[in-house]
């Protein structure tokens, strides 16, 4: 069944139009990822399908409810949950604080919560009580998705998740990728890394442009001349 | 950005040096040089240690109310990132409703060897959550239509100042122009705490009022889930929304909270000096001196700012006239800021 579908979704900023027409579906339990050049469009459609930006055009339905244009703090609620690019830990907050942030909306105590995320995140157990602006890149990202997972959604919105980071993080971060995976939650994906996020994705999309242009399994589209083709920026 | 791998030596020393002479400690030493060079200037004036020391316990005890004040802007600033010129208004508001809620209550016999008696305690906790509440109420009618249709920062500025001209009126509508005390012509007790160093028990109240509510705040912010959401917001209000914060509801708290610091640094400040409509548009710039030189948003950077412009609004009286204590604040600050220009805590995250 599916879980998130886009539709026709056309927006941007202000007066700039960006997306002209997107469509993209995630199901059940699927890694979904999306690639394509610089300004393509990537993150757009992850805003858009978090309510940070309007469909000008177009509609997202997320578990059979309708959420064009739902406001973040509502959409969160559905199962929902959304890592930026940047900016995506509170940097004054501990680490622990900063996973009860991702639960806020729940009135229970937090603690299995937590521990779970201390589970796929070892490393966060051991820094929980450090402010998350003076860890690294790659434990800052660790925290942004263990914050994100605090509400157990149904869906993962990763923006970049891999970006600026060592190729050992990388690898590390692609693995957690693919446990939570595995663990039933879906996840769609933007990347940079077109290669990697492609191999570990059941399906794909290539934005160029603001619309999607090339859509399949994952590895198909790595084989596809005309996906090298759009990368060249033909 | 990448620097360019020529870099001479030389540049790269002075920026060594300039990055060692901006530090946190350089600030903290140019203050004691300072403090130093008070007491030798002092000495050589033939002004007494005891005079000093006196004075810099006084600075201590403004220090606490400014502090109430100071954390008030630098929350509001935190969350919503907006100069409230409004607040030392607030203050002022607080400090007469203060004398409302006193008049409506029975007066009692001071108590403790204190100056005054149980119904300015009663009207300090029922002032605190009053004027939280009017905080709140100005920015329904105000700000939070102008962040609605995303106003400029100067727009919203020039409405906390209009704002604090308002309120200030209205003050002296209801109230008149004169000055008036809490206790016209009220003994005020002293006690000496060291061998020439006389303080009112007032005075000892007031310090000891703003260090339990600054303990309280400091929970609040650190241990409730209200105080966390505030400083997340603080931190990054889109990733508070995303992570399903109701940021609305944060700034209610944060104008309760600030505006209830207000009242009661308002209320102790007039039981300490005495009450004017302006008193509150007098504090507003050592306020947001003390905020900045502590770095605007820091919440233990403002307490810190606090306490210096306070001791150093007063031990300047020992040199210069009194009515200078502010300037000679303000003199400080610029000088800090010359060593750190970002403030006590700037640069942390």
């Amino acid at each position: 069944m599916s879980l998130l579908t886009v539709e026709g979704a056309v927006s941007g900023y202000g007066e700039m139009q960006v997306l002209n027409g997107v469509s993209i579906r995630v199901d059940d339990g699927e890694i979904v990822s999306i690639v394509g050049p610089n300004g393509a469009g990537k993150s757009t459609v992850m805003k858009l399908v978090f309510g940070l930006l309007k469909p000008w055009e177009g509609s997202v339905v997320f578990d059979g409810q309708d959420i064009s244009g739902l406001a973040p703090e509502r959409v969160v609620r559905l199962g929902l949950c959304y890592v930026p690019q940047v900016d995506n830990v509170f940097p004054t907050l501990t680490v622990e604080e900063n996973l009860e942030m991702g639960a806020y909306i729940l009135d229970e105590p937090l603690k299995a919560r937590k521990d779970r995320v201390f589970e796929l995140f070892p490393r966060l157990a051991e820094r929980r009580r450090q402010r998350a602006g003076k860890m690294s890149g790659g434990e800052r990202q660790m925290v942004a998705m263990g914050r994100a997972l605090m509400l157990d959604p149904k869906l993962l919105m990763l923006d970049e998740p891999s970006a600026g980071l060592a190729p050992l993080l990388v690898d590390m971060i692609f693995e957690k990728v693919a446990d939570i995976n595995a663990a039933g939650v879906a996840v769609l994906m933007v990347e940079q890394n077109a290669k990697r996020s492609l191999e570990l994705a059941h399906r794909g999309y290539v934005l160029a442009g603001g619309k999607n242009q090339v859509e399949g399994p994952g590895s198909a589209l790595l084989s596809d001349p005309e996906v090298a083709r759009l990368y060249l920026g033909g | 950005m990448t620097e360019a791998p020529s870099l001479s030596r030389g540049r790269a020393f002075r920026r060594a040096a300039s990055t060692a002479l901006s530090s946190r400690w350089s600030l903290v030493a140019l203050l004691a040089l300072l403090a130093v060079l008070t007491v030798v200037f002092g000495a050589l004036e033939g002004i007494s240690g005891s005079r000093l020391l006196g004075l810099t316990v006084r600075g201590v005890l403004l220090g606490g109310v400014l502090a109430l004040g100071a954390l008030g802007i630098t929350l509001v600033f935190g969350v919503l990132k907006m100069a409230n010129f409004a607040h030392g208004d607030y203050m002022t508001t607080g400090a007469y409703l203060g004398l409302v809620v006193m008049a409506l209550l029975p007066a009692g016999a001071p108590v403790l060897g204190l100056g005054f008696g149980y119904e300015f305690v009663v009207a300090l906790i029922v002032v605190m959550p009053l004027t939280g509440l009017v905080a709140y109420g100005l920015d329904r009618i105000t700000f939070r239509r102008l962040r609605r249709r995303r106003a400029a920062p100067v727009m919203m500025a020039m409405a906390a100042l209009g704002l604090a001209f308002g309120v200030r009126s209205i003050v002296y509508m209801v109230f008149g122009a004169d000055f008036t005390f809490y206790y016209q012509g009220a003994a005020r007790p002293v006690v000496e705490l060291l061998p020439g160093l006389r303080v009112r028990t007032d005075q000892l109240f007031i310090l000891g009022a703003a260090v339990v509510l600054i303990i309280l705040v400091y929970l609040l912010l650190e241990r409730t889930k209200i105080g966390k959401a505030m400083r997340a917001m603080a931190d990054n209000a889109d990733l508070a929304r995303i992570s399903g914060i109701a940021t609305e509801r944060v700034v209610f708290w944060t104008w309760l909270i600030s505006g209830a610091l207000a009242g009661a640094g308002g209320m102790l400040y007039g039981l300490d000096v005495q009450l004017r409509p302006e008193m509150g548009w007098w504090l507003l710039l050592p306020l947001f001196a003390a905020v900045i030189l502590g770095s605007i948003g820091h919440v233990y950077g403002a307490l810190f700012g606090a306490l210096v412009m306070g001791i150093v609004w007063q031990v300047s009286s020992a040199f210069v006239n009194p009515a200078y204590g502010p300037a000679a604040a303000f003199v400080v600050m610029i000088l800090a800021l010359l060593v750190r220009p970002q403030g006590l805590m700037g640069g942390e995250r």
